[in-house]
């Protein structure tokens, strides 16, 4: 196979729509006529192509319970055999040399860097910081990672050690992982994040109401939170290990677009299974969808489970080949990731000096 | 179809001799293979022609072992070890035909070869809970402390094996590494890797924890050029490499302060040992501890 490589930025075709303004309804295209296909090829296109066509005229979408449900059921069912196998096809792509290097500096300056651990100290996080500013003290050509994410009552020390720097701190928030409290407890928490000087809320879903069937309380919460958060950015983790399937991702990812979030994101971390390449793939097949619907870009941002540089890049050409080249850029797309950076920080050593580097010449975590 | 001719007849069962890295036996990622030929050039089999990319996962292998495998009491590593010779013994039959092979011996001769290198592998298991008697100790200090030194092993070590030995120096090379708590990345004889990778075939089943032991063949330049400038692997030794091999491979291994072993003068593995190899990748820790406080006679016993 061809080794394709990410194209640089300069390269990259097209600016994005300019994103709406808070409270601007998108503009819609009517449904139109799908012409001399056959009744059955309307039916199984969908499921065989990707694009997902939403059926109903977004505005309306979101008016009440029965439109929403209406609405979500009617996406598209999900192929799950074609996704595994795109996703796997695609990871086949062998980046080689200034591609790699390219990628490698693109996912680094990607990196969420992120600690969540009850046994998180200040000392901790203002290492975590000071590594996301600097990923490598010996190399000041490394770019610095994205942000770091921690809890909201480490927020003001996060943002402490990144002052001065471009690296955003982002907070979960409501009542992350589980997202299981009341709306008033998980609007204080985000308020205390923002106050705090979180740039970045990373919300967990109500998946219970969402498995449950109720995606109005759902959207209501994510729209509530959305306003708390104020000028962060939000972005929406909908747990797809806890979500079972498939269409129900895709339908968590229009929900969530539907109700304001800024990116969407895979897991906590917290559970078994985590950012997988499919369910990626399944989520940037949904912002481009969204973007091409309604003008609006959202980012995609996979967590948990991403822990080696070739991970990394094969996300990166999911991103590529799915999403556009528009969404390779940080501002569009993170990996939610602790380990990783070690692992793409030796990977940039090796092809810096060609010797194979070793855990002796990064910080442990 | 005559049926009394083909009776007896069986379909040749090729052995695919593969690698072994972190308690499996891949293919070399590489996908190449190269011939292995006997002494008198006859085709003996195809052997994986490992990459630099096999001996960096074959690193990782041997790092991620290291805590097990030097955390095991010596007592424990001795007892796998000596599992290893059973195995060994096991199989003979097997490697007194691979060294005939490999090596251009008779029959005769290439079973005193396995014989030896039993032999040699149940010394080396001997010595696992011994050497730290030897090399270790209680010094005397001035003060009123207890000051101990204990052998630790040094960490990851890349084994070039010995490129005419292909049994006896393979042993001869690995079994001290592993012996002292080190986890190994061995590089086979170049021309003679097959008893290289059937002995992997026996440390995977003798309780040998998955990435104490490595073993690659292929290039024997190749693949050692990457492993001396790893800066994850803290020995080498060049027993197998040529002179100019060796400077090369020196060379290297000076960046990230490697622990070198030269190679020897050796020709003859079937002399006794000694601890050389035993200590070469062992470092000393040496440790204070107060005996407490000193009573009003200046001792406290």
């Amino acid at each position: 196979m061809v080794a394709r490589a990410v194209p640089p930025p300069a390269l990259r075709p097209g600016v994005p729509p300019a994103p709406l303004e808070a409270g601007q309804i998108p503009r819609l295209k009517k449904n139109r006529s799908l012409g001399v296909y056959s009744r059955y090829a309307r039916r199984y296109a969908r499921l065989v192509t990707m694009p997902t066509t939403a059926p109903h005229a977004l505005a309306d979408v979101t008016a009440s319970h029965s439109t929403l449900r209406r609405f979500l059921h009617g996406l598209p069912g999900v192929d799950a055999v074609g996704l595994e196998a795109r996703a796997a096809s695609l990871g086949t792509r062998s980046i080689k040399t200034t591609a790699k290097a390219y990628a490698i500096d693109l996912a680094i300056s990607m990196v969420d860097l992120t600690t969540l651990e009850g046994a998180d100290t200040p000392g901790k996080v203002r290492a975590l910081g000071a590594k996301a500013v600097h990923p490598d003290p010996t190399d000041r050509t490394t770019p610095a990672t994205a942000a770091v994410c921690v809890y909201p009552d480490m927020v003001a020390v996060a943002k402490e050690a990144v002052a001065g720097s471009s690296v955003k701190v982002a907070s979960v928030a409501t009542a992350f992982p589980a997202g299981r409290a009341a709306l008033d407890v998980k609007l204080a928490d985000v308020r205390d994040a923002v106050s705090a000087g979180a740039d970045e809320i990373d919300m967990v879903i109500d998946r219970g109401a969402f498995l449950a069937g109720n995606y109005m309380k759902v959207y209501e919460e994510i729209t509530a939170v959305k306003e708390a958060s104020g000028a962060a950015r939000l972005k929406v983790i909908f747990e797809t290990g806890e979500l079972s399937t498939y269409d129900n991702i895709r339908r968590a990812s229009w929900l969530g677009m539907l109700a304001g979030a800024d990116f969407i994101k895979t897991s906590t971390g917290k559970v078994a299974v985590n950012a997988t390449p499919a369910n990626t793939l399944l989520m940037l097949e949904a912002v481009r969808d969204f973007r091409a619907q309604t003008g609006v870009q959202v980012g995609v941002k996979p967590a948990g489970g991403i822990r080696t540089s070739k991970d990394a890049i094969k996300f990166l050409v999911l991103v590529n080949e799915t999403a556009g080249a528009d969404w390779l850029d940080n501002h569009w797309f993170r990996f939610g990731a602790s380990s990783l950076l070690n692992d793409l920080l030796m990977q940039r050593q090796k092809l810096a000096t060609g010797r194979y580097s070793g855990p002796d010449y990064v910080t442990v975590d | 179809m005559s049926t009394v001719d083909r009776t007896n007849e069986r379909l040749t069962v090729f052995k695919t001799y593969k690698l072994y890295v972190g308690g499996k036996f891949p293919r070399s990622e590489s996908g190449r293979v190269y011939e292995v030929t006997d002494s008198k050039g006859k085709w003996l089999a195809n052997a994986p022609q490992a990459s630099r990319k096999d001996a960096r996962d074959a690193v990782v292998a041997a790092r991620k072992a290291f805590g097990g495998w030097s955390g095991a009491t010596a007592y424990n590593r001795g007892q796998v070890l000596y599992r290893v010779a059973e195995m060994l013994e096991g199989r003979r039959d097997q490697f007194v035909r691979e060294v005939a092979d490999a090596e251009g011996l008779g029959k005769s001769k290439a079973a005193a070869v396995v014989d030896a290198t039993v032999d040699r592998w149940v010394w080396y298991a001997g010595w696992t809970d011994k050497i730290a008697q030897v090399v270790g100790g209680g010094n005397p200090v001035a003060g009123p402390f207890f000051n101990l030194s204990t052998p630790e092993p040094t960490g990851v070590v890349a084994v070039v094996a010995p490129q005419e030995s292909s049994f006896l120096g393979l042993v001869s090379v690995v079994a001290p590494v592993i012996a002292t708590g080190n986890t190994a990345v061995v590089v086979a004889s170049e021309k003679a890797p097959l008893p290289a990778l059937s002995l992997a075939e026996v440390l995977a089943t003798s309780d040998v924890p998955g990435g104490v032991v490595n073993v690659l063949s292929g290039r024997t330049a190749e693949i050692a050029a990457p492993l001396a400038a790893h800066q994850d692997v803290n020995a080498i030794d060049l027993a197998g490499a040529d002179e100019v091999l060796a400077k090369e491979l020196e060379i290297a291994a000076a960046d990230n302060l490697k622990r070198v072993l030269r190679p020897q003068p050796v020709d003859d593995w079937t002399a006794t040992p000694g601890l050389d190899r035993l200590t070469a990748f062992l470092e000393t820790k040496t440790v204070w501890h107060p005996t407490g406080s000193l009573g009003a006679s200046g001792s406290s016993y």
